[in-house]
């Protein structure tokens, strides 16, 4: 079959994104071609500013060379401009005399910078700030000039008068209005930027309109104001902003509004014709920032590629100045006080003037709406998340200004300021990564996301602790091109679905096997990855139990085998103790299978009970069948231990049976799968020697009943449990603790741990449900003990079917 | 060289593996949801990882240690990482799998 033509004018980011997006997804169905005006291949634009101050080469930003187009059969055309589009006949011309004819058009041309139109405005040394030769230009000019004035004040002005001044020039910034960056900053935020900048040795004059350019010989000289005052000028750069480049598509007579008028689906008004990126006008917005472009352009290529998914709705915002020592950060509607809309906005404030620090959260209906943080932007990246998400703040307000203290306590050595690193500093403690690598992978394999840094650095990818130092690092990078992932994103690559909606559709229409929900779902790949199967297991088994078919092979080894694999491949066992209370017998059995079996190492758990470590696969079940004890599921995302204290039986203090109370938890909790593991502890009194401030669920006995703690977690990231409610009997314990382990179980993500799902739904939700509702309480708790009825223990049921489970035997040749 | 009888393809899991142990070491036996056999040694260019033990999923297989995610029809680790492990000829007929050996 002949395939079809995609011509692309434009070879920047946003047309390059969409075609490297389209490839991934439909790599077959186009012949590309690909026009662009420069000399250059593709190229990150947002990473001029750091070419003019010395940081990195035009080489360190090329994102897409000249090989990669000819790997992908992409024929380029570089230093080719498109004058005219024939619609009629479906053929572009370029000045050059080239032209090429397509099925599908996408328009990508940019935008261009916005010249002042002044007298003088023609001269030589008169330059917008957009490209490589600009760059160029400017760091010539350098050399031989030595005054320079950057007329605009916003983000641009800034980063190309802090690399002119790095270039050696006496610098110049004239701004229009009272304070700068006032699109980004509030009055306050933008006087201690300044004073920051002046510091670096950089000269400002505001509320300045420039009146005309003088020239001496051609060339610029200086340049006046309209209240007279004249400064020399060698050098002039226009950062006023920047204007849509829609002239071509104009005169090709496709609809433009200050823009090229695209859909939700990135469709112009001509069916046949996309558009993307700075030279679009989506719902009456351009957008100057590289992360929305990067939402159009993977929306635009599920419909070139024929998918029909995908719909861009817009982007909220967010900047941070590339002016390297320099830490700011907004995003969203800052604007409170005077002059600001009367619509029942707050806004917290905190200003250290002496230390230089200034956060400013604006908030309406308990949802955060922008915000300006400087010198301390450590919890950008969190706030920027929950006012994308629309997250209620509700519950967190008191402390909302100290921030998320969201970085790992562990593995990076306490390290949670991402500038203050030097490049040696180790970030990801697992991995061993440095901030240096990373920093490097971002520039030179231009990287915008935190999936991307995970996949090409591996940081981050193991335990996540680092996660938000990592993103700090890009944010810091990137500027203006960085995008936090939104929460609620698809499950993995072969769905667009998210979480909630895959367990809603399997509901929905009843799937009780993988093959037929991915069917249901239209799953792009034939059989899921290994991300998505073991989720899609648990949502059916969990949403159907007793009908859906559990997958072995859709689950991770330890769970299909029940036993957990080592770094040399052999297991370990784990038998059950119930409330970690074991007897002479059964120690003496584990004594005798660990001689028998001759296991190098005998651990005492932390879960109080007993790890026999370095079996091997072979020999699992026979000593299965020897110990003749449960399982103890330390290997699954299922209930794990009921860690006890000693109790009112033997201790003096205590006032509750707490180890009576775990050995009853544990055992009507017996073999239950969860979106994660699931740990409890009791203790008999508030000295709490269990530690259930925490676990999962964590039981304290008092001496007029027990308290409930959720959400407590003891590992990467140390949470305390938060207080459910109080109840007066044991049977009360289990049903509460029931009912909220199973709503846990129907409602939480796939490895979400408790502390997870109650931090995205509340703890007042999970209140109203457990506390609250006593019929929804019941309820719940029975359809708990109605999915664990009949459960056995899996490694008896592996001993007494032995020739059905060949998964544990070697096949020898 | 000489093709040796390995097992009734039945006795391979769809989506799923089996180990062979030769005097050369441990063989990984894979079997795709399509039928599709492929043998590819037993040892994760990473650390060393027993892929049979991983998920197995459209021709890959992913390492259970750490994920590298390991191509079964050419041996190789899928970018960003790097690393190969040794293919082996493999075949059925008749239903039995049969693995070519050196």
């Amino acid at each position: 079959m002949q395939k079809m033509k995609l011509v692309v004018v434009g070879n920047g980011m946003a047309g390059m994104r969409t075609v490297e997006e389209l490839l991934k997804i439909a790599p077959d169905i186009y012949d590309i071609t690909v026009f662009g005006d420069e000399p250059y291949p593709n190229y990150n634009r947002i990473m001029l500013s750091p070419v003019l101050a010395n940081e990195q080469t035009i080489d360190d930003i090329i994102l897409n060379s000249r090989e990669w187009y000819a790997e992908n059969n992409i024929k380029l055309y570089t230093n080719a401009r498109i004058n005219k589009i024939d619609r009629k006949n479906r053929v572009v011309y370029a000045e050059d005399g080239a032209s090429a004819e397509y099925d599908r058009l996408l328009i990508a041309t940019g935008s261009k910078p916005f010249m002042l139109p002044i007298p003088g405005a023609d001269l030589q040394g008169v330059l917008g700030y957009r490209d490589i030769k600009d760059t160029n230009d400017m760091i010539a000019a350098a050399k031989k000039y030595k005054h320079a004035v950057v007329i605009g004040g916003g983000l641009l002005g800034l980063e190309a008068a802090n690399g002119l001044k790095i270039q050696g020039m006496d610098v110049t910034v004239v701004h229009k209005n009272n304070w700068l960056l006032e699109r980004q900053l509030d009055k306050t935020a933008g006087r201690m930027l300044q004073k920051n900048l002046e510091a670096k040795g950089l000269k400002f004059l505001l509320n300045k309109n420039t009146e005309q350019l003088i020239g001496k010989n051609g060339r610029v000289s200086a340049v006046r104001f309209t209240d007279g005052v004249e400064v020399a000028a060698d050098l002039v750069v226009m950062a006023v902003g920047i204007r849509p480049n829609y002239a071509l598509a104009e005169s090709a007579g496709i609809y433009c509004n200050k823009g090229i008028v695209v859909n939700d689906t990135m469709q112009t008004y001509d069916p046949r014709i996309y558009a993307v990126g700075e030279c679009v006008a989506h719902r009456g917005i351009s957008y100057g920032l590289v992360a929305p472009l990067f939402e159009m352009a993977k929306v635009c290529a599920t419909h070139l590629a024929n998918f029909g998914i995908g719909q861009y709705k817009g982007s909220v915002t967010s900047t941070k100045l590339k002016v390297t020592g320099i830490d700011l950060f907004s995003a969203g509607d800052f604007s409170s006080g005077e002059g600001a809309p009367d619509d029942g906005r707050e806004e917290i404030v905190l200003h250290d003037a002496v230390g230089g620090v200034y956060k400013k959260l604006v908030i309406k209906n308990d949802k955060i709406i922008g915000g300006v943080l400087f010198g301390d932007t450590a919890d950008g990246a969190w706030y920027f998340q929950m006012l994308r998400d629309g997250k209620s703040i509700h519950e967190i307000r008191d402390h909302l200004m100290f921030g998320q203290d969201s970085l790992g306590n562990t593995g990076h050595a306490g390290q949670d300021k991402a500038a203050a690193m030097t490049d040696e500093m180790e970030v990801c403690g697992c991995n061993g990564v440095c901030k240096g690598t990373i920093v490097k992978a971002i520039k030179e394999k231009g990287l915008f996301t935190i999936d991307d840094v995970k996949k090409q650095t591996k940081a981050a990818s193991s335990c996540g602790s680092c996660t938000g130092l990592v993103e700090q690092i890009l944010a810091s990078t990137l500027g203006g091109g960085y995008a936090p992932p939104s929460t609620s994103k698809a499950v993995c690559g072969c769905t667009e679905m998210n979480h909630e909606e895959v367990r809603e559709e399997i509901r929905k229409h009843k799937y009780l096997t993988i093959p037929d929900a991915m069917k249901g779902m239209q799953w792009r790949t034939p059989n899921g990855c290994a991300t998505c199967r073991p989720a899609l297991n648990y949502y059916l088994i969990s949403t159907w139990p007793h009908e859906a078919k559990d997958d072995p092979q859709s689950r991770f080894i330890n769970e299909r085998v029940h036993a957990n694999i080592q770094k040399d491949g052999t297991y370990s066992v784990v038998p059950r103790m119930y409330g970690g209370v074991t007897s002479p017998d059964q120690l003496r059995k584990i004594a005798d299978v660990a001689d028998k079996y001759k296991v190098p190492m005998v651990k005492v758990t932390g879960g109080q009970r007993i790890d026999l470590l370095g079996v091997k696969k072979e020999d699992l079940t026979n000593m299965w069948a020897d110990l003749d004890m449960p399982s103890g599921y330390a290997y699954g995302k299922s209930i794990r231990t009921v860690k006890t204290c000693v109790g009112s039986e033997f201790c003096r203090f205590g006032t509750q049976n707490s180890t009576q109370m775990g050995i009853d938890l544990e055992k009507a909790f017996d073999h239950m799968w969860a979106p994660h593991k699931v740990k409890f502890a009791v203790s008999g009194c508030p000295r709490n020697c269990a530690e259930s401030g925490i676990k999962d669920v964590g039981i304290i006995g008092v001496d007029s009943g027990w308290e409930i703690y959720v959400g407590g977690n003891g590992g990467i990231k140390t949470e305390v449990a938060q207080f459910l409610c109080k109840v007066k009997t044991a049977e009360e314990v289990m049903e509460y603790s029931g009912a909220f382990i199973q709503i846990y179980r129907e409602e939480a993500r796939y490895l979400d741990r408790t502390v997870h799902w109650i931090e995205r739904v509340g703890l007042d939700y999970v209140k109203k449900r457990v506390v609250e509702d006593h019929e929804g309480r019941k309820a719940a708790y029975e359809r708990l003990l109605y999915a664990l009825q009949g459960a056995t223990n899996p490694w008896l049921d592996r001993v007494q079917k032995r020739d059905e489970y060949k998964e544990y035997q070697t096949i020898t040749i | 060289m000489s093709w040796k009888k390995v097992c009734p393809l039945n006795e391979v899991p769809k989506l799923g593996a089996r180990v062979v142990r030769t005097g050369t070491g441990d063989i990984g036996v894979f079997r795709t949801e399509d039928d599709r056999v492929f043998a590819i040694n037993n040892s994760c260019p990473h650390k060393g990882g027993p892929l049979t033990q991983g998920i197995v999923y459209g021709n890959k297989v992913a390492c259970p240690l750490h994920q590298w995610k390991i191509s079964l029809e050419t041996g190789k680790a899928e970018e960003p990482d790097v690393g190969e492990v040794a293919c082996y000829p493999i075949k059925v007929e008749g239903g039995v799998v049969y693995i070519e050996l050196k």
